[in-house]
């Protein structure tokens, strides 16, 4: 899943991004044991660690008391804001967010995933650059629209119902080939992606490679509580990508929601 | 409407559930007419197949009458007939557009699970288990279609259900087993497992030019079928002697090449085979490939082996050397249903073949339940039934 390096190559994303990482590993290492957990993921792994410890524990089974022992580590980062796993990863949620849009290096959420679509790059970069078709194969996105040439505005669906909402500039595009944009101020989630769009040799389709990151609410420990319900970001990018590939290959998403089977109530025809 | 719906390892029942929708633009619903027991159904009664879930609708082998259709449905209307293939092919990606049908990339929704266990996803199937896609099969009154307007082949009036319904299933994937042979002229082949596959394995191998068909089994029914009605030769299953006989029929040099229509659950009585069951049994193996390691060792040098039956998971003592030192060409999958529809309606207009000859029991479709366990034990000499709702 989430990647240590900077997944963005080149001149997709943020430019400062590798400095800023280098800044970040200098103050890690004089404040090793310190506080590197901010405030609201630290009630959070507490929360949520003492839930998974006690469900871990109440199974009984060698898988019950490995979740109850990942419980009682994310306890022990939620009282002493201490995290060992983002020590190693050179990760710091304690400090406060800095005024840059989208998101820094070295933070949050990295998800880079391809597809080969066979379908013209053009076609595909045509359909993509309209990004209200996003939510069309994007599931965890309710609605993108279109505010400027190069703004739009993003509502994305959060746990529980809610909604988390940000404004996003294309902030590097080559027709055909390559579109990035990132959150601007005021964000709900820090975000930032691009798409590129590369024809595979001998009319083989089109190469499509994505990369995202953003910063969910409660940082990466709330993306891992996410993952333990299915809401892996990896898996959810690519199964975006796979939708992306089917409307523009079948014109439609393959589904069977709605079928019947045996477990439906009955009424027949 | 009514409905076989799966309840447990060994269990089916016949429901009332919804009537299938329309759920795409490229949808259509298939009012049945007739449908048929795979003995790869088998497999998900046994419980050989992961992913399968309580209530889920069976049954792969399917035929009807166009009664609804999506916007994006062009090619069929309601009241046609139709065979639908088993496998659910969008027409539009790199594998559908290299013929390569039962690999279609678009039509698993669950193409995650079997990514999984495979690596990459097959194509989606009718009624066979979530990771292949958690469609609703058609062992029932109506069947939702996807992707209506590259699958189901129209069938013209005036020919029986029973004469085209395999179309859907084991004729072609017992006809694609003998092209995948590549058979030359003077060639023999042997055929592993005389189900309803193997019996289309072996006419279709006589189609394709074999000289000389050996078939293998152990139920005396099936075996008698593939001498009257394939014109094969054959050979007991059970007995020991099979490597040493199929070497004495070919001249001492060994089958050119060696069909596998029997799959994950052989059934033997040798050392190896018994260690299979013990496997299986305590799941350190999930599938039982005794007949597959007989053929392996039986093909001639420079052979090919071809493998129509299912397989899960994974296979143990599988004898990689014998294929390996002696050059042999492996091929497989599921079947790439929609090359080989047409041309072989073709052959059954032309009266070439009439795949009915493997019918021995007709059944109501509540009766179905009945079917699945006459079939498993192969009782009352039962080989191949259909269901009429």
């Amino acid at each position: 899943m989430a990647t240590k390096e900077n997944v963005i190559r080149e001149t997709a994303l943020t430019p400062t991004a590798g400095t800023r990482g280098s800044m970040n590993r200098a103050e890690d290492s004089r404040n090793s044991q310190s506080t590197n957990v901010g405030q609201t993921e630290r009630y959070i792994s507490a929360i949520g660690g003492g839930a998974l410890a006690l469900y871990g524990l109440t199974r009984g089974s060698l898988g019950g008391v490995a979740l109850a022992l990942i419980g009682g580590s994310l306890i022990y980062r939620g009282t002493t804001g201490h995290c060992n796993v983002y020590e190693a990863m050179d990760v710091n949620t304690a400090r406060g967010k800095s005024g840059a849009a989208s998101v820094a290096g070295n933070r949050g959420i990295k998800v880079e995933k391809s597809v080969t679509v066979n379908r013209p790059a053009a076609e595909l970069y045509r359909y993509w650059r309209n990004f209200e078709n996003l939510p069309k194969f994007m599931d965890h996105l309710e609605s993108v629209r279109t505010t400027g040439e190069k703004r739009s505005h993003w509502v994305a669906k959060a746990p529980a119902g809610t909604t988390v909402e940000w404004d996003a500039e294309i902030i590097n595009e080559k027709e055909n080939e390559l579109i990035a944009w990132r959150s601007l101020e005021n964000a709900d989630v820090d975000n930032a992606g691009s798409v590129r769009f590369q024809e595979a040799p001998a009319g083989r389709g089109t190469e499509v490679r994505v990369s995202l990151e953003y910063d969910p609410p409660g940082g990466m420990v709330g993306a891992a509580i996410a993952k333990l319900f299915g809401e892996a970001p990896d898996q959810q990018i690519q199964e975006d990508l796979r939708r992306f590939k089917q409307v523009m290959e079948a014109g439609e998403r393959a589904t069977t929601e709605g079928q019947a089977s045996g477990r439906s109530a009955t009424s027949g025809r | 409407m009514k409905a076989l719906c799966w309840q447990g390892k060994n269990k089916v029942s016949v429901e009332n559930v919804p009537d299938p929708k329309i759920l795409n633009s490229r949808d259509a619903i298939i009012k049945i007419t007739t449908a048929a027991i795979c003995g790869s159904d088998l497999h998900l009664y046994n419980g050989y197949i992961p992913t399968m879930e309580k209530g889920d609708i069976m049954g792969h082998e399917n035929m009807g009458e166009v009664v609804e259709v999506g916007s994006d449905v062009k090619n069929l209307k309601v009241g046609d007939r139709v065979v639908v293939p088993f496998t659910i092919s969008c027409g539009h990606c790199f594998f559908c557009k290299k013929e390569l049908w039962s690999l279609c990339d678009n039509s698993n929704p669950n193409a995650w699970m079997a990514e999984k266990l495979y690596g990459y996803s097959p194509s989606g199937l009718f009624g066979f288990s979530h990771m292949m896609g958690g469609y609703a099969g058609g062992q029932a009154e109506y069947l939702r279609v996807p992707f209506a307007d590259v699958g189901p082949v129209k069938i013209p009036d005036g020919i029986p259900d029973e004469k085209v319904l395999f179309l859907s299933d084991i004729f072609p994937t017992g006809y694609m087993a003998a092209v995948n042979c590549d058979i030359q002229p003077g060639d023999t082949v042997a055929v592993w497992g005389c189900g309803p596959v193997g019996q289309f394995a072996i006419k279709s191998a006589y189609m394709l030019g074999a000289e000389h068909v050996i078939a293998i089994d152990q139920v005396p029914e099936r075996l008698e079928m593939a001498t009257r009605d394939g014109k094969a030769e054959t050979l007991d299953f059970a007995d020991e002697y099979i490597f040493d006989k199929l070497k004495e029929m070919t001249g001492g040099r060994g089958p050119d090449s060696c069909i596998d229509a029997v799959g994950l659950e052989a059934h033997g009585t040798s050392p190896d085979a018994l260690l299979d069951r013990v496997k299986a049994a305590a799941f350190l193996a999930t599938d039982r490939p005794h007949a597959l390691r007989q053929a392996i060792n039986a093909c001639r040098k420079g052979g090919t082996v071809s493998i129509p039956g299912v397989y899960g998971a994974f296979l143990d003592k599988f004898p990689l050397g014998a294929a390996f030192n002696k050059g042999l060409t492996l091929k497989m999958g599921q079947t790439h249903m929609h090359k080989f529809m047409r041309p072989l309606l073709a052959r059954i207009q032309n009266g070439d073949i009439d795949p009915s000859f493997v019918i021995t029991h007709r059944m109501k479709l509540d009766d179905a339940p009945k079917g699945y366990e006459t079939f498993k034990h192969k009782e009352d000499d039962c080989i191949k039934i259909v269901l009429k709702p």
